[in-house]
């Protein structure tokens, strides 16, 4: 070997260091408001900072911040400041596993902020299990799964998706296109649909996956085309939304012509869409930021204060939020920072105000709590147009999908 | 099968092949040329994105597009100028090490836009006059589809032209043809190299601003393009130019073809199978090229 190669080597090994370092960086720890020397409770942040899904668990990652920043100035939890951990998941439900064994095992932390994807808490499902740790899941999902290490605190498929259905029954629609992302939550959440679509008298006219991230939706579009169906259910997650309701808009399939409902499409992925490209589509959350009631104006006020005055709060970011105050509550209660006597302390709390309403968990790890539907206006402002009539008890398995399957915990 | 749904999807498969194109033709000329694979291609598709973001800003109104189109060609042109002089010439002899380095290139942008413009990607409205379709019977074809193939099309033609009839051309043919010949006779291999790659990159560049037309400008965007515009090249027939463009449409069309039987996802896999089976029967690809480089 000349010299010359050698060097060459040298340059290019060096580059690729670079390269992972700069990787790093973006993965990296940043550690919010540990005490001044006093004694702290370390908790993990995971969420997304980076790749497909960085859209939308960012603003997690900053709710879940501020409320253990909001905690740490009212004197802590039981005298200890919290110091959060935030790691980044990339998108990648690998990363996310490796990042929650990190967090549970060399950083020995108390408890769990995280997750988005259906792939990514599959992912973390196992090392929660083995480290006999606690997860608090913010998003919304298809059930199916039951842990005593997962504390679900986003919907189940009846407190989103079959209220969604209900509406759109109630409205008279009549065929439906169902469009997702290749992973399990839209696979599973649209078994569940079909099975309530046909079992109600009406129709399925499609069913259609694009890869997580994926940008082409000519050929899903030709086909929503030829179906002419009456309604379309929208489990897209990330990114692949704009460039669907781009490529919908140009090919004039407004959502004025088409109603769409989106199960991930919540106010900070519409800012970032431009709102005039989902005005008019229609999304089912259990928060809406147009909910009225004083815990919701004072989270406003607080997160607005501190990211941005134009700033808009979701049901997602809601729920991290609101998780790491039950969190709170359930350690107090329990007297200890066990995750075992939390997560029994967690289910047996009363309901609490939250910005979402009054909501608590029950013994099955999920969240009872109420459904809204509500319509995109220009300004990217969901207008309630209806609520359930009372807090719905979560089903993490679907009678009708999944008959004869009951979560039991401890 | 409705035969509107179909030939829609034809249109579609060009639509798409188009893109690919565009995605393609710069990894085609650069190996074609100078035997060097450049995995940074894909970010200077990014780049072009986020040129186009930050030109429509500039120039809002119906010159938005026409102006970011120019802005992303010039730009990636000399960022490609930048890439060729400053590390893959200096490994030229090198292919693998080449390979390595432009990785780590690509990934050392696509950080640094992550750092500039933010991990969540941003969003280009089309302008106005983009808006709609053109009615052709029961077919509807979007304007920035069309727009699309249009692109593509000048910057092939602009590209053929460029090479067959200009004395820069002729130089890049003779130094394509046998590097030393062509060194012997007084040809600056080196400039010619550089003015390769940073053609290459500026046809990237507008790959950038089309695919923000139709989605996100993300700092990833250049990652889910790239993969298929390697099959592209290979599938042409390592280098050729008329071999890339028939390729690109051919993954276009089989992609959305199969669209009409199997899902989006499962297409990725259809379209896999394809260029496999394709090698086979040809395995230098849909033109193959007699070059003494590839005779080694």
């Amino acid at each position: 070997m000349t010299m010359g190669a050698k060097v060459g080597r040298w340059a290019a090994m060096l580059l690729m260091s670079t390269a992972l370092v700069a990787c790093n960086k973006g993965g990296g720890n940043e550690t919010a408001a540990a005490g001044s020397g006093g004694e702290t409770v370390k908790v993990g942040v995971l969420q997304s900072l980076t790749g497909t899904m960085a859209i939308s668990e960012v603003t997690v990652k900053n709710a879940e911040v501020m409320a253990i920043d909001e905690i740490n100035a009212a004197g802590g939890v039981m005298g200890k400041q919290i110091e959060a951990i935030v790691e980044d998941g990339a998108s990648d439900p690998s990363v996310f596993a490796q990042k929650a064994s990190k967090l549970t095992d060399s950083d020995k932390v108390a408890t769990v902020f995280g997750g988005w994807t259906s792939a990514s808490r599959k992912a973390m499902l196992p090392v929660f299990e083995k480290s006999k740790n606690l997860l608090w899941y913010p998003v919304q999902f298809e059930g199916n799964e039951c842990s005593p290490n997962i504390m679900y605190s986003g919907a189940q498929p009846n407190q989103q998706m079959l209220p969604a259905l209900a509406w759109a029954k109630e409205k008279g629609f009549k065929t439906y296109f169902l469009v997702g992302s290749d992973y399990v939550f839209p696979r599973t959440a649209n078994l569940i649909a079909r099975k309530h679509i046909e079992g109600g008298g009406m129709k399925v006219s499609g069913e259609e996956y694009q890869p997580l991230g994926g940008t082409e939706f000519s050929g899903v579009i030709a086909k929503i085309k030829a179906a002419k169906p009456d309604f379309i259910l929208n489990t897209l997650n990330g990114d692949s939304n704009v460039a669907f309701f781009k490529q919908m808009t140009a090919a004039g399939l407004t959502p004025d012509k088409v109603p769409i409902m989106s199960l991930s499409i919540a106010e900070e992925e519409a800012l970032s869409m431009g709102p005039a490209l989902v005005k008019g589509s229609y999304a089912s959350w259990n928060y809406f930021q147009t909910l009225e009631n004083p815990e919701n104006a004072k989270f406003i006020a607080a997160y607005q204060a501190k990211f941005g005055a134009d700033k808009v709060t979701s049901d997602p970011m809601v729920h991290g939020y609101v998780d790491v105050y039950i969190w709170k509550a359930a350690v107090e209660k329990a007297g200890s920072f066990d995750p075992a006597a939390v997560r029994a302390a967690a289910v047996t709390l009363d309901a609490v105000p939250t910005p979402l309403g009054p909501v608590k968990f029950i013994a099955n790890n999920s969240l009872v709590q109420t459904g809204y539907i509500g319509q995109l206006d220009e300004a990217g402002k969901f207008k309630i147009i209806w609520n359930s009539p009372a807090p719905i008890e979560p089903e993490p398995y679907d009678p009708l999908t999944f008959p004869g399957k009951t979560c039991k915990i401890g | 099968m409705d035969s509107t749904f179909l030939l829609g999807q034809v249109f579609n498969g060009l639509s798409v092949g188009s893109i690919y194109i565009l995605a393609a033709l710069g990894l085609a000329l650069s190996f074609g040329l100078m035997r060097v694979i450049n995995m940074a291609h894909g970010e200077i598709v990014m780049l072009g994105g986020y040129i186009a973001f930050l030109t429509i800003k500039l120039v809002p109104g119906p010159l938005g597009i026409p102006a970011a189109v120019l802005a992303a060609a010039v730009g990636g042109g000399l960022l490609g100028a930048l890439l060729e002089t400053t590390l893959v010439s200096r490994l030229a002899e090198r292919p693998l090490d080449t390979l390595l380095a432009t990785w780590g290139v690509s990934l050392i942008v696509q950080q640094a836009a992550r750092d500039i413009f933010g991990a969540t990607g941003v969003s280009v409205t089309a302008p106005s006059w983009m808006d709609g379709a053109v009615e052709l019977g029961p077919l509807s074809l979007p304007l920035t589809r069309l727009f699309i193939i249009l692109i593509a099309a000048m910057a092939l033609s602009g590209l053929a032209l460029l090479l067959k009839t200009s004395r820069i051309g002729l130089l890049v043919r003779a130094a394509n043809q046998d590097r030393a010949t062509a060194s012997a006779m007084g040809v600056s291999v080196r400039q010619v190299d550089m003015f390769v790659f940073a053609l290459g990159s500026a046809v990237a560049g507008v790959a950038g601003v089309v695919l923000a037309l139709l989605g996100p400008v993300t700092p990833t965007v250049g990652q889910s393009y790239i993969v298929t515009a390697f099959l592209v090249v290979i599938l042409g027939g390592l280098g050729s130019i008329a071999g890339c463009a028939i390729a690109a449409l051919m993954i276009g069309v089989v992609s959305a073809m199969s669209q009409v039987f199997v899902d989006a996802s499962f297409s990725q896999v259809v379209t896999l199978l394809f260029v496999i089976a394709f090698l086979q029967f040809r395995p230098h690809g849909v033109i193959s090229i007699r070059s003494r480089a590839l005779d080694e």
